[in-house]
């Protein structure tokens, strides 16, 4: 066995020499040593990086995969529900009819001028028409953290609105001579990002145009901040300032991934109004952007049937949510409500996996398909995954789906819409369902090349997917993802990027990472950083689930000797998990202690370090299973709390559990459940206050403070 | 992150699942290949220490006809003999340190940058300036501007941790 002398090294010495346990005598021999020893660390640290990415994404990805899940299942509900059952009716108001009223009861319900500015209100005034000095002051304001007054946001949104009402799908921009124009990706409330790139780059003007490519909002903590900076600017530079609306502008998804959440805590009396304003906002953002007929700037990307025509005519604000399939000039109610047949995810005649291994697999997602089942069979089916073991109560077989009223034009220009929103590239050839993520599809680079030459066109950019230096290209450089907002998923994990493109149109790319000390991080620190945050995410993942560990682990330990394999191990987690992430190679960060490859199953879950407060309930599943579906009991809340109070009833409570239990398949007492209710209805009057109930069950993390 | 260490029951099938996994991590399009310029972070990860030449012999025994891909299939037998046979073992700590103190020729228990970037980027398989400017950005004293490299060898050895 050698020491590690290479044949490098053998063949540089001037003499032969046994390899072993030979100091290095010479300088090139010693400079061999560490260069090797060095390249070595790097690469497991790359390697470390590339693992945090994965898990990164993949709980990511699995999230929007579990909100879209969510969401088929309240269609289905609707769908099969008699008008009176409660649980509808909890739900029933996000499928509702917009309501097309006049401009005059609109200006009449987002009324700012009813609104008083007190003299105590020491944030920016705001004066319309909108000017360049307005807009900077406002953001020099909100950089310094002041808060716009409700009545100017009002205002500034209702401009906003009039506005982008006049605007067409598709924003036609003309790359003149000396204008060079600016494309950003994703900020998701990234404030300091946005700041960063106007700093580098300049603000927007008639000189500097930008394109914004959605998903403004969600997850950081500054969504409305950004978006008042941006429609500002939209009002005193409207030729030069083009808003491509994203997945996230979607007050759907933002019940999630707390755009909501953000709106109603900073503006506690008029946040409604706030919110209900933005939909109607999101709903009329431009699709698409496109630069000289030749570039395509879209959020998510392109699927086989993308129809740029098609796409400009469509009545894109009936889409107050994407992930809602189109209404109909109306025949009434149950008609209406059958409409949802159809799955979000995008359907290709040859339904192909995109790989074989099970790592993004959904392998109970009801795919409604009027095509793939007879009818009966298909009510059956939905009835069964929905946990009901009779058809439900009042359907009727001849409520045929062959009878509803969605043509095939609806459902065709709906999926273009989502296209466009949500679908991700990918390597191999061809265009399938978007299974991760629920929504869209993903499509190959013949796609791109097919798309591109019936459309014209000869680059597609689009952002939707967060990228380690802030952009990518793929599929032949004809696509390019631009993501704008750097430390996404923690500091240091990846930079954001921009474009800058002249007449030429060749992209130039300049990137950056926001950060509060003046040096970059090192790969080193970084990958420490990111590492130690995806290691959190992940532990916390392990806990919520690990009764379903526990009893995966038990089937390998017939014994029951409290130990099993770390190949067990690494395939009981990825069972029960589904994340696709690489287990064994994690291993060493999740599993401290091994002996001869077995590890003690029991002990390492409470190694987790997680702790959850302690309530005196006498069931203790539901609490597992209350930490397992945490983000679904909030979305869940937030939709039935429809006077965004923040406060629901006992009763709504125990309905949102019989919601919950029903698309989960589980089966929970009503003993256990009116236990929990009594037991977070802390100052017990009757109301359960959603910010305090998931405070109460947000997960610590005791590692943290030792 | 070979297991290898202590244990001589390390069956073939152990080694396999774990050059499946390493390799999984840089298969993005989950079809059993990576792109070649990935290897050399693979076989890293697996505990060896090849020196460039050494990657470059495997490559080729890897390789198909330039693809610049490489196949789970051709890789897992020649790397599960490299890791069987302990093919390119640990650098011991001792060796290292002689090695940084070669280079450290007034013995000063540290070493200047400009002298750890000439030995490194004139001498044995060469440092691009790429990787000389990580290497100072990430193991120099930011106060002192000097690689303390007896601290550093015990550090980085064990667990390249913050």
């Amino acid at each position: 066995m050698g020491c590690g002398m290479g044949k490098s090294e053998l063949r540089l010495k001037k003499c032969e020499k046994d390899s072993i346990s030979v100091p290095a005598a010479t300088a090139i021999s010693a400079a061999l040593l560490i260069q090797r020893w060095y390249r070595q660390h790097v690469a497991r640290l790359e390697m470390r990086r590339r693992c945090t990415w994965n898990i990164f994404q993949s709980i990511e990805y699995a999230g929007e995969q579990d909100q879209i899940k969510l969401y088929n299942f309240f269609g289905f509900l609707m769908e099969h529900f008699t008008p009176a059952s409660s649980e509808r009716n909890l739900i029933s108001h996000i499928f509702r009819k917009d309501e097309i009223c006049r401009d005059t009861e609109w200006e009449r319900y987002f009324c700012y001028k009813s609104i008083e500015v007190t003299k105590t209100y020491s944030g920016p005034h705001l004066t319309f028409p909108m000017t360049f000095c307005g807009v900077s002051k406002l953001m020099e304001a909100l950089k310094h953290k002041q808060q716009l007054h409700a009545r100017y946001v009002l205002q500034l949104l209702g401009e906003t609105w009039r506005l982008l009402r006049t605007f067409p799908n598709i924003s036609q921009v003309i790359a003149c001579h000396t204008k060079q124009i600016t494309i950003c990706g994703d900020l998701h409330g990234h404030l300091e990002d946005l700041l960063l790139i106007f700093y580098k780059n300049g603000l927007p003007s008639s000189d500097k145009p930008y394109v914004f490519n959605g998903d403004f909002v969600d997850r950081g903590k500054s969504s409305l901040e950004i978006l008042l900076i941006l429609f500002g600017f939209l009002l005193v530079y409207p030729n030069d300032v083009h808003l491509n609306r994203g997945n996230h502008e979607d007050h759907i998804v933002n019940l999630r991934y707390g755009f909501t959440k953000e709106v109603l805590g900073k503006y506690r009396v008029h946040g409604k109004k706030i919110l209900k304003l933005l939909q109607m906002i999101f709903s009329w953002l431009p699709l698409a952007t496109v630069i000289d007929n030749k570039v395509l700037i879209v959020h998510g990307g392109i699927s086989d049937t993308t129809d740029l025509d098609k796409i400009a005519r469509v009545d894109r604000h009936k889409y107050v949510s994407a992930l809602r399939p189109p209404k109909m000039n109306g025949h009434g109610c149950p008609v209406e409500d059958r409409r949802r047949v159809c799955s979000l995810t995008y359907h290709s005649s040859a339904p192909a996996h995109r790989h074989d291994l099970p790592r993004h697999s959904l392998q109970n997602t009801p795919v409604y398909s009027k095509s793939d089942f007879p009818v009966d069979d298909e009510l059956n089916r939905k009835c069964r995954l929905a946990g009901f073991d009779q058809p439900c109560c009042e359907l009727k077989k001849s409520d045929s789906y062959l009878e509803s009223k969605m043509t095939e034009t609806d459902v065709n220009e709906w999926k273009q819409i989502v296209a466009v929103l949500w679908s991700d590239p990918m390597p191999q050839n061809g265009c399938i369902p978007n299974e991760v993520r629920g929504g869209g599809c993903y499509w190959g680079p013949d796609v791109t090349e097919e798309v591109l030459r019936r459309n014209n066109l000869q680059l597609l950019i689009r952002s939707h997917e967060c990228k380690q230096d802030g952009y990518e290209f793929c599929h032949n450089r004809r696509v390019i993802t631009i993501f704008s907002a750097s430390n996404y998923y923690e500091v240091g994990s990846n930079r954001g990027a921009f474009i800058r493109m002249g007449p030429d149109l060749v992209p130039h790319f300049i990137q950056y990472q926001a950060s509060t000390t003046c040096r970059e991080l090192t790969l080193r620190q970084s990958v420490g950083w990111t590492e130690r945050s995806a290691l959190r995410a992940l532990r916390e993942q392990l806990f919520l689930h690990r009764s379903d560990l526990i009893s995966a682990f038990q089937k390998f330990d017939p014994n029951n000797k409290g130990t099993i394999s770390l190949t067990h191990w690494a395939s009981s987690t990825e069972r029960v998990l589904n994340l696709g992430l690489p287990w064994r190679v994690l291993r060493p960060q999740l599993v401290s202690s091994t002996q001869h490859g077995m590890m003690d199953y029991q002990q390492w879950i409470k190694e987790l370090s997680i702790t959850e407060p302690k309530l005196e309930i006498s069931d203790n599943s539901i609490l597992d299973t209350m930490y397992k579906n945490h983000s679904n009991l909030e979305t869940i809340f937030r939709i039935i709390d429809t006077d965004h109070s923040g406060l629901i009833s006992l009763k709504e409570f125990h309905q949102t559990w019989e919601l919950l239990s029903s698309h989960l398949k589980t089966e929970i007492s009503a003993k256990a459940i009116e236990d929990l209710a009594q037991s977070i209805d802390f100052n017990k009057d009757g109301n359960i206050d959603i910010n305090e109930f998931l405070e109460a069950f947000r997960l610590v993390d005791i590692s943290a403070h030792t | 992150m070979a297991e290898s260490k202590q244990s001589a029951e390390v069956t073939v099938s152990d080694v396999h699942k774990t050059i499946r996994a390493a390799f999984e991590a840089f298969d993005y399009e989950s079809n059993n290949t990576v792109d070649v310029r990935e290897i050399g972070t693979i076989i890293y990860s697996l505990g060896c220490f090849p020196t460039q030449a050494d990657l470059h012999d495997l490559i080729a025994e890897v390789e198909e006809d330039h693809t610049g891909f490489i196949q789970l299939d051709s890789f897992l037998p020649v790397m599960s003999k490299v890791l069987l046979e302990h093919k390119f073992p640990p650098i011991p700590e001792d060796l290292l340190l002689q090695a940084f103190e070669v280079l450290d020729k007034e013995k000063k228990g540290y070493l200047e940058p400009e002298e750890l970037m000439k030995y490194m980027t004139q001498e044995g398989e060469l440092f691009t300036q790429e990787e000389m400017d990580e290497m100072l950005t990430a193991l120099a004293d930011h106060e002192k501007n000097v690689v303390f490299y007896k601290d550093l060898i015990s550090q980085l050895t064990i667990d390249p941790d913050m």
